[in-house]
């Protein structure tokens, strides 16, 4: 039953990325982007993967599609058409369709137990996240701890791209557009929309709070600090939408945003540099308290408020950073 | 019936590859070639979780105790958590650029910026009034 119900939302996501691609008007192609995330996620929930459906959800449904919108809104939303090589394209596709084919059917069947990537390191971290962490969350502990070093990465990548953005549109970018007066659409938000005021406004105490929930609660029920951040920025975000982004700014101001994007990273390196400094090696969580499950627990806590500070501020910076382009 | 079952979601990860990378080379609007990129995303990360899947397992999280139920991979999870935060930090900086490209060029369209492009010191950092000229791409007042 669940294989049916999976395929047909697989079905779906196949045709909503059709339409996605063969839509000439951007703006649909962006609203059918955000129908295809949110059956992805449902699939992902399928799988037995709630940790990554309730990210998808938030951050593919909700955020890329108002980044989307706000980036359209400064480019414009028409697509030319134009003959493409078909010949050479499609060559390209068949070759490579041939090739990812033929190689699926040397692929483990779905959901096999005995298959590669369930039996090497993988098998090991239920029993030691049992034995050296104790808490229910394995995949926040995997994260968080047995994976520490991927997700510092992880955290400093997305730190790069905020920089990268602000240095490309932020608010001391150059900017030809600077003092014209903007589209009312995102200035002004949908302050005449009564509804939609009042629907949104009621919803957004919810969100921080589901946020902070995810966060505080990660390590028994799907959540930590990546989803947490995403929420947090997504509830403020409807906000600025409802109210206009000068709001959303008041709330807490661009240069705030900044600092967090770059304390929350700070945070997660410090206990790296407070470990070492306790005698352990980068990030090893052990040395911060007497015995090993409450040690690591404080790490995990630590570095996962660390990861939720940067993601929600780079995700508002950002969306600072496009909203306010051109109409500062 | 099985058997379509077994390899579905391989394949619809193969769909959906396609029609990514079939719109990165085939759209010359750029915003357009980001979406094709997410879509090619997708794919991957629908690979990456369908891999981890174990029948008859749960998910990674353990209920009242009961550390010796089946669960499903959390390593693949794991990666792919962290691979949408970072998908969408990219794509970020990918509207950023197509952004500074429609005010330098006018043009969303890369064949149609390439055409304008022979001047390009638009691209470059310059700020109004600095070096005496109006910026092109888009101009007010």
């Amino acid at each position: 039953m669940t294989g049916l119900l999976s395929g047909f939302i697989l079905s779906l996501c196949v045709l909503v990325a059709l339409g996605a691609m063969q839509a000439r008007n951007l703006f649909t192609a962006v609203m059918l982007m955000g129908i295809f995330s949110l059956l992805v996620a449902t699939e992902f929930l399928l799988l037995d993967a709630p940790d990554v459906a309730l990210t998808e959800a938030a951050v593919g449904a909700g955020i890329s599609t108002v980044l989307l919108l706000s980036a359209l809104a400064l480019t414009g939303e028409k697509e030319q058409s134009r003959p493409v090589h078909q010949g050479v394209a499609t060559f390209v596709i068949v070759v490579t369709a041939i090739l990812v084919v033929v190689a699926t059917f040397e692929m483990p069947l779905l959901g096999d137990p005995s298959a590669p990537v369930q039996t090497h390191v993988a098998a090991e971290y239920i029993p030691m996240t049992r034995d050296l962490i104790d808490i229910p969350n394995i995949v926040t502990a995997v994260l968080a701890s047995f994976r520490g070093y991927d997700t510092l990465g992880e955290v400093i990548v997305v730190l790069t791209a905020a920089i990268g953005v602000l240095f490309l549109i932020g608010p001391d970018a150059p900017d030809p557009r600077r003092g014209a007066a903007g589209s009312p659409r995102i200035t002004e938000g949908l302050k005449h929309h009564q509804p939609l005021r009042i629907v949104g406004k009621a919803v957004i105490p919810f969100i921080l709070l589901f946020a902070l929930y995810v966060q505080f609660h990660g390590e028994y029920s799907p959540g930590g600090g990546f989803q947490a951040g995403a929420l947090f920025a997504a509830a403020i975000i409807l906000y600025g939408l409802l109210e206009g982004r000068p709001a959303a700014a008041s709330i807490i101001p661009p240069r705030v945003l900044r600092m967090m994007a770059a304390i929350g990273a700070l945070l997660y390196g410090g206990v790296g540099v407070v470990t070492l400094a306790l005698g352990g090696n980068f990030l090893e969580y052990n040395v911060l308290a007497s015995t090993q499950t409450t040690a690591q627990q404080i790490g995990i806590i630590v570095i996962e408020a660390g990861v939720g500070i940067t993601v929600a501020g780079v995700l508002l910076a950002i969306y600072h950073a496009f909203a306010a382009r051109g109409r500062a | 019936m099985n058997f379509i079952l077994d390899y579905f979601n391989y394949w619809i990860f193969v769909v959906l590859l396609l029609i990514g990378f079939y719109a990165i080379i085939t759209r010359d609007n750029l915003v357009k070639k980001l979406l094709g990129l997410s879509v090619f995303q997708a794919a991957v990360f629908l690979l990456f979780i369908s891999a981890g899947k174990v029948d008859g397992g749960t998910a990674p999280i353990v209920l009242g105790g009961d550390w010796d139920a089946v669960f499903t991979n959390p390593l693949p999870q794991v990666l792919i958590l962290t691979a949408i935060v970072v998908g969408i930090s990219t794509l970020s900086l990918g509207l950023a650029i197509v952004v500074r490209i429609k005010e330098a060029y006018g043009s969303i369209d890369d064949v149609d910026a390439m055409a304008r492009g022979g001047d390009l010191r638009p691209l470059i950092g310059r700020r109004p009034g600095v070096n005496g000229d109006t910026p092109s791409g888009n101009s007010s007042p």
